[in-house]
């Protein structure tokens, strides 16, 4: 972990910039929202290859539809709650259905919106595109592995949703083998349960689990950054050794990783299981930390929830 | 120089164009009417489908498929050709029977219009059906994706024309207008709008339902170049006429709005709602089919 942190956005941004050169079919599509996506320096660099659609999330999820049909490789980006909400007829109808090689770069996820408050915090986007068959899910942990998603994601041909978040957040796989599309990072080996945790409290369950290992308290610490597909394997090869499984994530827990997690296990190692994330309901303006702590995605909470499912009765 | 210059000269390629050119819309004529046969057949048959917007985009689409577009019926992904998105997808069992008689698939095949395991789905879908360009039947998408085509198009260098087939329901989706709104910011050349403009919607006419008028000023208003007449959907000259009109202009998005009578064909089906996607019983059937036949023999007539 590096001591200076830095924003998914600008890692997204950045990569969009790095890989533009050796990907001509590349072209970047934005609603509006290209100044805070980070999508812009991009459009300066290749004006050809970039447009803003204006406040238009429907068409512009198509319009890439079109273009990807005819051999170009469209990134669509803006804020995750409207791609995934405003766009959810095209993005099943068009993209998944057809299965075409569209990128879905879905930023300010999570509460990272915070202080713009309810209406603008992507709170089930995992959980919608998630459903969508054909499609690869992708939740970055870090600046890192948003340039490796978005790399896999252009060799794929079908479509692929990026979860980015605002803010910036702990650098931990710069020196780490790359992101594999389906495959967990293990970052802890355990036995007393298992943490499954996506994108940003990644940090927070890696800080966790040395502090219960303190206490004496093994984790078998999993990162999943596919939720779809989801790593079934290795899931299962955890819960059967830990049988105590807590994941983590800043997305309700309606649907998301928690809900992806239990699907899989229910079917191969039944566990029990503890889930942090927002707990069904809306969350508000705010700090982000405080909003983060305040629906329980924090590292002291990961810690307790964890002590607590230790000292449980098992299945 | 005598009085012999005053005479009027015979241009004999005119002559030649004006015949060949009468003979093309006589055929595209006879046809929409054959396949509107063809299609009445498998919709009794299969006791589903929509007969009403299928009958409206006869002409359209045979004008389209038969001369206007560049297309290799046997080179499904030749980079070159030219586009439609059907984004009246409901129209599917039209575009099927016109993409069949094409050389896309066999006519035999047809028959298996909506059953399972079919290539033919109720709504077009592009992964099964050879020759169609999206799959559509969700209404309001084939702008934006017509549009998509256009702009990639121009960044890559191809010259191909793309068409997108629009009905009363597609404009009342929001997201049409989003797509128009798009379409003239970015100016793809070659990106073509056909409106099949009946007026007739599934649950009642569309000036009950969500009128449209003035269709004309309205895509004005947005910027694009709309032809300056409204033309008869259903007279082949017209269509193809007004494709021909489209050739020649310089400036894009462009749009063509066709007058059409949804269940075109059958006295008793025609601007009737019912007709949107009314199975089609025995009783109905025999007497439709009888007046699509009795016109079709007047067509053969005229080839």
């Amino acid at each position: 972990m590096t001591a200076k942190p830095v924003a998914m956005r600008e890692a997204f941004g950045e990569a969009l910039l790095a890989l533009a050169p050796e990907h001509p079919e590349m072209v970047v599509l934005d609603a509006d929202v290209a100044t805070s996506t980070r999508t812009a320096p991009f459009g300066k660099a290749y004006p050809d290859r970039f447009f803003n659609m204006g406040v238009a999330e429907a068409n512009m999820t198509d319009v890439a539809a079109g273009m990807a049909t005819c051999g170009l490789r469209p990134i669509a980006s803006t804020f995750a709650i409207f791609l995934d909400l405003k766009a959810t007829d095209q993005i099943r109808n068009i993209i998944c259905y057809n299965n075409l090689p569209v990128i879905l770069a879905g930023n300010y996820a999570g509460l990272s919106d915070s202080y713009d408050g309810a209406s603008h915090q992507s709170i089930l986007d995992l959980a919608v595109m998630r459903a969508m068959p054909n499609m690869v899910v992708i939740v970055p942990g870090d600046a890192v592995e948003v340039r490796q998603a978005l790399e896999l994601a252009l060799r794929r041909d079908g479509p692929t949703f990026i979860r980015l978040c605002r803010n910036p957040t702990p650098v931990l796989f710069g020196d780490a083998e790359p992101l594999q599309l389906g495959k967990i990072r293990k970052l802890r080996d355990g036995g007393d349960l298992t943490i499954a945790v996506c994108g940003v409290p990644t940090f927070m369950a890696i800080e966790a689990a040395a502090k219960l290992a303190a206490r004496g308290v093994s984790v078998d610490l999993l990162e999943v950054s596919t939720i779809k597909p989801i790593d079934a394997e290795a899931l299962a090869a955890s819960a059967r050794k830990t049988r105590k499984v807590l994941t983590v994530e800043e997305h309700t827990v309606c649907g998301g990783l928690g809900s992806a997690v239990a699907e899989t296990l229910a079917r191969r190692a039944p566990a029990l299981m503890r889930m942090i994330g927002i707990q069904d309901t809306f969350a508000e303006s705010g700090d982000w930390a405080d909003l983060m702590r305040k629906h329980g995605i924090s590292a002291e909470h990961i810690e307790a929830e964890a002590m607590a499912l230790a000292a449980a009765l098992g299945v | 120089m005598g009085s012999m210059a005053a005479r009027p000269r015979l241009d004999r390629q005119a002559v030649v164009r004006e015949k060949r050119r009468d003979k093309k819309s006589a055929m595209v004529q006879y046809l929409a009417q054959e396949f509107r046969v063809q299609v009445l057949d498998v919709l009794h048959d299969r006791g589903t489908g929509h007969w009403g917007g299928a009958a409206s985009a006869a002409e359209l689409l045979v004008a389209l498929y038969f001369d206007a577009m560049n297309i290799r019926p046997g080179d499904l992904k030749w980079p070159d050709r030219d586009r439609l998105v059907v984004s009246k997808g409901h129209a599917s069992c039209m575009l099927y029977t016109v993409l069949a008689n094409r050389g896309y698939f066999p006519t035999e095949e047809l028959a298996t219009f909506r059953h399972l395991d079919s290539r033919l789905q109720g709504h077009p879908c592009m992964r099964k059906t050879p020759g169609v360009e999206m799959s559509t039947g969700s209404l309001g998408h084939g702008t934006s994706v017509a549009l998509g085509m256009a702009l990639a198009a121009r960044l890559l260098g191809k010259s191909y024309w793309t068409y997108v087939l629009i009905g009363d329901g597609d404009l009342n989706e929001g997201q049409t207008w989003e797509a128009i709104m798009a379409a003239a910011k970015f100016k793809p050349p070659r990106l073509v709008a056909l409106i099949d403009y009946n007026k007739v919607q599934l649950d009642g006419p569309s000036d009950m339902i969500m009128p449209m008028d003035p269709l004309p000023d309205k895509l004005r208003a947005f910027n694009w170049n709309v032809a300056p007449v409204v033309y008869d959907g259903h007279a082949a000259a017209e269509v193809l006429a007004s494709l021909d009109w489209t050739q020649c202009q310089t400036q894009f998005p462009a749009a063509v709005i066709y007058k059409t009578h949804k269940g075109r064909g059958v006295s008793f089906m025609e601007d009737n709602a019912h007709w949107h996607g009314a199975v089609v019983d025995d009783e109905t059937y025999a007497k439709a089919r009888a007046e699509l036949i009795d016109t079709l023999g007047k067509l053969e007539m005229a080839l």
